[in-house]
């Protein structure tokens, strides 16, 4: 730019031919056009959110040992079975096996009012906790302790064979929504099938 | 009255720093970004509250698909390629070394032992079509228990985490939770969505 044109004029034929001065800026344009579409390409196909789990103990198999006893007060038998109906009994001798569902007025409802007493205790916790009275870890402790009282429901998860894969996950979320800690997943015996079948 | 004289200004703009961020944008997404394994089939996973987050490394996925075929699924390259010499000693079947390598890019497999030398053969057109069984993991004949069994062997540390089909049987579901326990695994984790807890 600061350069003089001294070729102006008349003088083109018997000026020296000098090579044309090419500007060194390029134009960005199309290089930021194609950063941008390759970012997008890339925000994309990134995998942004990994996915949750469930964590899950199973108890150990183990042929000499004693399997754990059910009080028969605090057991709860679950049946999962087809079109989402769960069959639910108490106790484990002379069984009263009602239907219910996996709407929130249906085996939550249930589950809530039968571990009442935990829930309550937790949440009192859980109050102090906010309040700032007691600490997370205390709070961690302390409702583990309430659910793992002798007391507490004790849950037995038991499906047919006509029962899909998301009722299982249904099942074990309602126990995380409800507070209970003592929950097995059990096969489930010709008694109960046959309990069942006409239901 | 003098005119003032607006200075004319050119409208071309630096587009060097839009340059800049542009790349230094795709850059960071370059290195960040994970894309999302191949999966052989789409599953599609139950809700759960649950607020764990799989980790990212040492994980075996065993995942289920709607039609109740089992997958096997290892992270690690060098993991899948001494994994694959294992199973070949034990089922008594050779591999080339150019079938291992073709292994090794898998990220799951859900074929008995015996069907995995041609389908490693075959090209990546031809392995889409290929309608993949499962894994075996009935009591008969439990291909998926060896998997699991020499997968844990080369590296303990190695979590389970099952995928399951909201719609996937609940049999298979429990030959595999049973496959698992008969090699004691009793923790493992079931892969859910998110779901907003009910208050």
């Amino acid at each position: 730019m600061a350069e003089i044109n001294t070729e102006g004029g008349g003088g083109k034929k018997k000026g020296k031919k000098r090579a044309k001065k090419m500007s060194t800026r390029i134009d960005f344009t199309p290089m930021v056009d194609l950063g941008f579409l390759l970012i997008t390409f890339f925000m994309l196909t990134t995998t942004l959110s990994k996915p949750n789990t469930m964590e899950i103990n199973m108890p150990v198999k183990d042929k000499d040992a004693d399997s754990t006893m059910v009080k028969e007060s605090t057991a709860m038998t679950l049946i999962l079975s087809e079109n989402d109906r769960i069959f639910y009994y108490f106790g484990i001798t002379d069984p009263k096996v009602e239907v219910t569902n996996f709407s929130k007025d249906g085996i939550r409802k249930i589950l809530l009012e039968k571990n009442a007493p935990q829930i309550e205790k937790i949440n009192a916790l859980k109050i102090k906790m906010d309040h700032k009275d007691i600490t997370e870890e205390t709070y961690r402790k302390e409702s583990m302790k309430i659910k793992a009282d002798p007391n507490a429901l004790m849950v037995l998860i038991k499906s047919d064979d006509k029962s899909k894969y998301k009722n299982l996950i249904d099942i074990l979320d309602e126990m995380q929504i409800t507070n209970i800690a003592k929950y097995a997943i059990v096969d489930i015996t010709d008694v109960e099938l046959d309990m069942i079948k006409n239901l | 009255m003098p005119k003032v004289k607006l200075p004319r200004k050119s409208t071309n703009i630096d587009m060097t720093a839009m340059c800049d961020v542009a790349f230094l944008l795709l850059t960071f997404f370059m290195l960040t970004t994970k894309f999302k394994p191949d999966e052989p089939v789409v599953v599609d996973t139950p809700s759960s509250i649950s607020e764990i987050k799989l980790p990212e490394t040492d994980i075996i996925t065993i995942t289920i698909d709607k039609e109740g075929a089992v997958f096997f699924g290892i992270d690690g390259q060098f993991t899948r390629e001494k994994l694959i010499q294992k199973m070949a000693e034990r089922y008594t079947l050779a591999f080339s070394p150019e079938e291992i390598k073709s292994f090794s890019v898998l990220s799951s497999i859900g074929l008995p032992v015996a069907n995995l030398k041609e389908f490693l053969n075959m090209n990546s057109e031809q392995r889409a079509k290929v309608k993949q069984t499962g894994v075996p993991c009935d009591s008969l004949k439990n291909e998926l228990g060896d998997w699991i069994l020499f997968a844990r062997q080369s590296n303990p540390k190695f979590r389970i985490a099952v995928k399951g089909d909201r719609d996937a049987k609940f049999p298979v579901v429990k030959e595999v939770i049973a496959t698992l326990q008969e090699k004691k695994v009793n923790k493992f984790n079931f892969i859910t969505s998110m779901e907003t807890a009910p208050q």
